[in-house]
């Protein structure tokens, strides 16, 4: 009992606790392998080699890891402010709406360091505006930000097909993808951002975007504990009352908080389209919204453990693939499982070896 | 020792607690004769609901031994101590508003899977404690609809329903009105005279001088004296909580009232519910002069202090704060009222005054976030902040002097005397207290109440709304008293005394 109060030191509440709890859904997960009849140790071999094995496979880790960073940190922003944004998907995907339609009416006429820009900010300013109906409908009228934002995120989908099936499809095209951007409108690739510095990569998917991912990073911690409004959104996270005592707001501040978070939801679509895709397509932002859940969770609102959880969830998904395509016995969906159990051991029983840790650091202390 | 014939009915014996780097209780041995009422008095902070709460099986001790009659008893929850004939009356009533009394007294312990056999075993027991101990009370009514007073005694039927011998109150009387007060206190004699045992915890040392056998004093986890109660005084108890003597009256200079700072003019608030929570509310404080609003509280007092602060817009009246007016449809929001130079000092400071997660240095310029010298640019000037914070803790003696510790670890007097320091740091023309100094130590009592004062003669107008009408008299130059949402009277304090308050504030109106 007397234990089970006893705050834990910093470090291993950073750094340990998290570890634990990866160690814990992996063990699991090695049961479960075992139980499909593959050999656990082999998979996870195949799994840590597939994500960080070669600078190829490293550089599809990070490009991964950028996509949660911009998700994890829309989902951090809200939540210091007391808000469940659910719909980081939705937001993410509108996000790409924007930038699409940014880039197709105006890649002719602007050059890359303006189209770049602009792709950007319309990405941010579409995902912003996806986030603001429902910041809206509860500041304004009460309706639960949690089911407004889920529902969103099926509007979103809903809404993007008839607009790429519709209205964006290329001329003649059978799929449903818009045409071609044109090459202004293309953040460079890593590697060739590396090969004029003169560091040879291996070819991936891995874009300037990480930069911008990081920039974000940087600029959510200042603006979150250096600044008067992420003073005020916080005290409004932890305690509305005595925000609002405080003379803050809470509707401008609900407003803020999901405006901000939709826009840095809205990088999704920075690293999909404007580095991977070079044109607008369906469903480029899948899965990245919901696991940015689970990466704030990991990350503790933190920036910089936002990009430690992203960094992990960036190399299970890369590793994952590897694994499914090696073994024949682990398929996709297995790989699911197992981002589930990381997912569920970090998030949902994230507390739960915190006893055994508390009596070993009680007996030292 | 050898073992006393006659047994003890609790008796505590080198109990020692520790959370964390803090020491709790430090080995403390006691006795509580059977039929007895032993007060135990000590500043918040003492161990004294550490103590209780490990009595009652919420906490484990790390060392010592329990007895109860003479017993040696292991507590490891609070179903143990039931099983041992210990109850406990939580400050906090923990009743089902919307049950009956009845259907309150068998919740967990219902007797059986259908509710009509247990209700009815309660029916004749609860006639029958009513009818032992006086405590008559409506089985029939729904608990909201009862007064506070009556609540609190369905929470102590409850403890006895459960066949408890041995009863834990703990600060029964912070929401009770003096006379209500003195009705659980006669209530107290009776159940002594029963042979139910009784262990009061409280900072109220007129009702431990009333009603007590015994007392014991803590202070910083130690039993440090046990006196028996007719053969000790309020003073001396107080200095031996705090140390110290104590001082609990002030010399006052006269009141040089100045300008009107706050002049309020059929003031009402109709909440949501379409209560009228403030009914047609006329006063006016002036420069240099504390008016303090006295009443029973869930009167008004908080919704008064909300529209005062901007923090509510009234529905009806007019208010006029320092020259500017304020009414429904010219409200005023908090940040504006700071600007017009309105302090306030919430009466919940953990819900509004401060956010616990955040570092004292944050507390200190809630409110004041976005002003300089503390923002500069867009942003915050963090060595700034805490240099503030220092500074202001090192005026109003906040302990430890720590801007980096959060402001959770500090103790109750500590966080009020920085939130204090924060809005009168500013110079304020007109300060909003409320229940200034509600869980705080006596020995930090002193000193709020002491800087108020020096606020006062400083020229600041002052309003003090608390619910200790003691609080009311000592500060006060003049006083309102506050009963459903309406001023029912008003005296000078020089010729209040609690009982004409307390009549006023039961609604009796005076003139």
């Amino acid at each position: 009992m007397s234990a089970a109060r006893r705050p834990l030191p910093g470090w291993v509440e950073i750094g340990l606790l998290p570890l634990a709890n990866v160690a814990m859904a992996f063990l699991l997960v090695g049961f479960i392998v075992k139980i499909i009849g593959a050999d656990p140790l082999q998979a996870l071999k195949l799994l840590v080699l597939g994500a960080v094995g070669s600078s190829e496979s490293i550089g599809y880790t990070l490009y991964y890891a950028t996509n949660f960073i911009f998700t994890g940190l829309a989902v951090a922003v809200a939540f210091h402010a007391g808000l469940f944004n659910i719909g980081g998907e939705g937001q993410a995907y509108i996000g790409g709406l924007g930038c699409g339609l940014a880039v197709l009416a105006l890649d002719g006429i602007l050059p890359g360091q303006l189209m770049i820009p602009a792709a950007i900010l319309a990405s941010a300013a579409f995902g912003a505006a996806w986030a603001a109906i429902p910041a809206w409908m509860q500041a304004w009228r009460g309706s639960h930000i949690v089911i407004t934002t889920i529902m969103f995120n099926f509007v979103a989908s809903a809404l993007m097909v008839y607009m790429m099936v519709n209205v964006l499809i290329a001329p003649g095209s059978m799929t449903p993808q818009s045409r071609g951007f044109a090459a202004s409108a293309a953040v460079p690739s890593m590697q060739a951002a590396l090969q004029w510095v003169g560091i040879a990569v291996a070819p991936s998917a891995l874009n300037l975007s990480l930069l911008l991912a990081l920039l974000c990073c940087v600029g959510v911690w200042i603006f979150l504990w250096h600044t008067p409004w992420g003073y005020g959104l916080r005290t409004m996270g932890h305690n509305p009352e005595a925000a609002l005592y405080a003379g803050t707001n809470l509707k401008r501040m609900t407003m803020l908080a999901m405006c901000l978070s939709g826009a840095l939801a809205g990088g999704v679509a920075v690293n999909e389209l404007l580095g991977v895709h070079h044109r607008l397509v369906l469903d480029f932002a899948a899965g990245y919204g919901f696991t940015g859940i689970a990466v704030a969770l990991m990350g503790r609102g933190h920036p910089l453990g936002i990009v430690l959880a992203a960094l992990l969830f960036g190399a299970l998904q890369q590793g994952g693939a590897e694994l499914a395509f090696e073994v024949p016995a682990i398929t996709r969906e297995m790989v699911v499982v197992i981002q589930g159990l990381v997912i569920l051991f970090s998030g949902a029983l994230v507390h739960l070896p915190r006893p055994w840790l508390q009596a070993l650091f009680a007996r030292k202390g | 020792m050898q073992e006393l014939t006659s047994h003890a009915a609790i008796e505590l014996r080198g109990i020692d607690k520790s959370f964390g780097s803090v020491h709790a209780v430090r080995g403390v041995s006691l006795r509580v004769e059977r039929g007895s009422i032993t007060g135990i008095v000590g500043e918040n902070g003492a161990g004294k609901s550490t103590l209780m709460s490990i009595l009652y099986g919420l906490y484990r001790a790390d060392a010592g031994e329990i007895r109860v009659e003479g017993r040696p008893v292991e507590m490891t929850s609070p179903r143990d101590a039931i099983g041992q004939g210990i109850g406990m009356v939580h400050q906090h009533f923990m009743l089902v508003d919307s049950f009956t009394v009845l259907e309150n007294l068998i919740l967990g312990a219902e007797g059986g899977p259908l509710l009509a056999g247990g209700l009815a075993a309660a029916r004749t027991e609860l006639a029958r404690l009513a009818h032992e101990y006086g405590l008559a009370i409506d089985p029939d009514a729904r608990v909201a609809d009862l007064s506070v007073g009556e609540q609190q005694r369905v929470e102590i039927l409850k403890v006895l329903f459960r066949g408890a011998r041995i009863l834990i109150l703990d600060e029964p009387s912070a929401v009770l009105t003096p006379q209500e007060t003195d009705r659980l206190l006669q209530i107290l004699r009776v159940l002594r005279e029963g042979g139910v045992t009784v262990v009061l915890i409280t900072h109220k040392l007129r009702e431990i001088l009333s009603v007590s056998d015994r007392v014991i004093v803590m202070r910083r986890g130690e039993v440090v004296a046990e006196r028996v109660t007719s053969k000790t005084s309020a003073e001396e108890l107080a200095e031996l909580m705090v140390g110290r003597k104590v001082r609990f009256s002030f010399d006052k200079v006269p009141v040089r009232a100045g300008e009107p700072r706050l002049v309020a003019r059929g003031l009402s608030l109709v909440d949501g519910r379409r209560v009228r929570v403030l009914d047609d509310i006329s006063f006016e404080v002036r420069a240099g002069e504390i008016v303090g609003i006295a009443g029973v509280s869930g009167n008004g007092q908080t919704e008064l202090l909300q529209v005062l602060s901007g923090i509510r817009r009234p529905t009806g009246g007019t208010l006029e704060v320092c020259g500017r007016k304020v009414d429904a449809s010219h409200p005023a929001d908090p940040a504006e009222m700071r600007d017009l130079g309105v302090a306030h000092v919430p009466e919940d400071r953990l819900r509004q005054g401060l956010v616990p997660a955040f570092l004292a240095s944050e507390t200190s310029i809630l409110g004041y976030q976005d002003r300089e010298p503390f923002c500069r640019n867009y942003l915050l000037d963090g060595p700034a902040v805490g240099k503030h914070c220092a500074e202001l803790m090192e005026r109003f003696d906040v302990r430890p002097r720590t801007p980096g510790l959060l402001s959770s670890s500090f103790s109750g007097g500590n966080q009020q005397k920085l939130i204090l320091a924060r809005e009168m740091a500013g110079h304020p023309r007109l300060l909003l207290v409320g229940q200034p100094t509600r869980g705080v130590d006596i020995g930090a009592i002193e000193f709020i109440r002491r800087e108020l004062i020096a606020s006062r003669d400083s020229g600041c107008a002052v309003l003090v709304v608390s619910v200790e009408l003691e609080e009311i008299l000592s500060l006060a130059d003049r006083i309102l008293v506050m009963s459903g949402g309406r001023i029912v009277g008003e005296v000078a304090a020089a010729d209040a005394d609690e009982r004409t308050l307390g009549l006023m504030m039961t609604g009796a109106r005076a003139a």
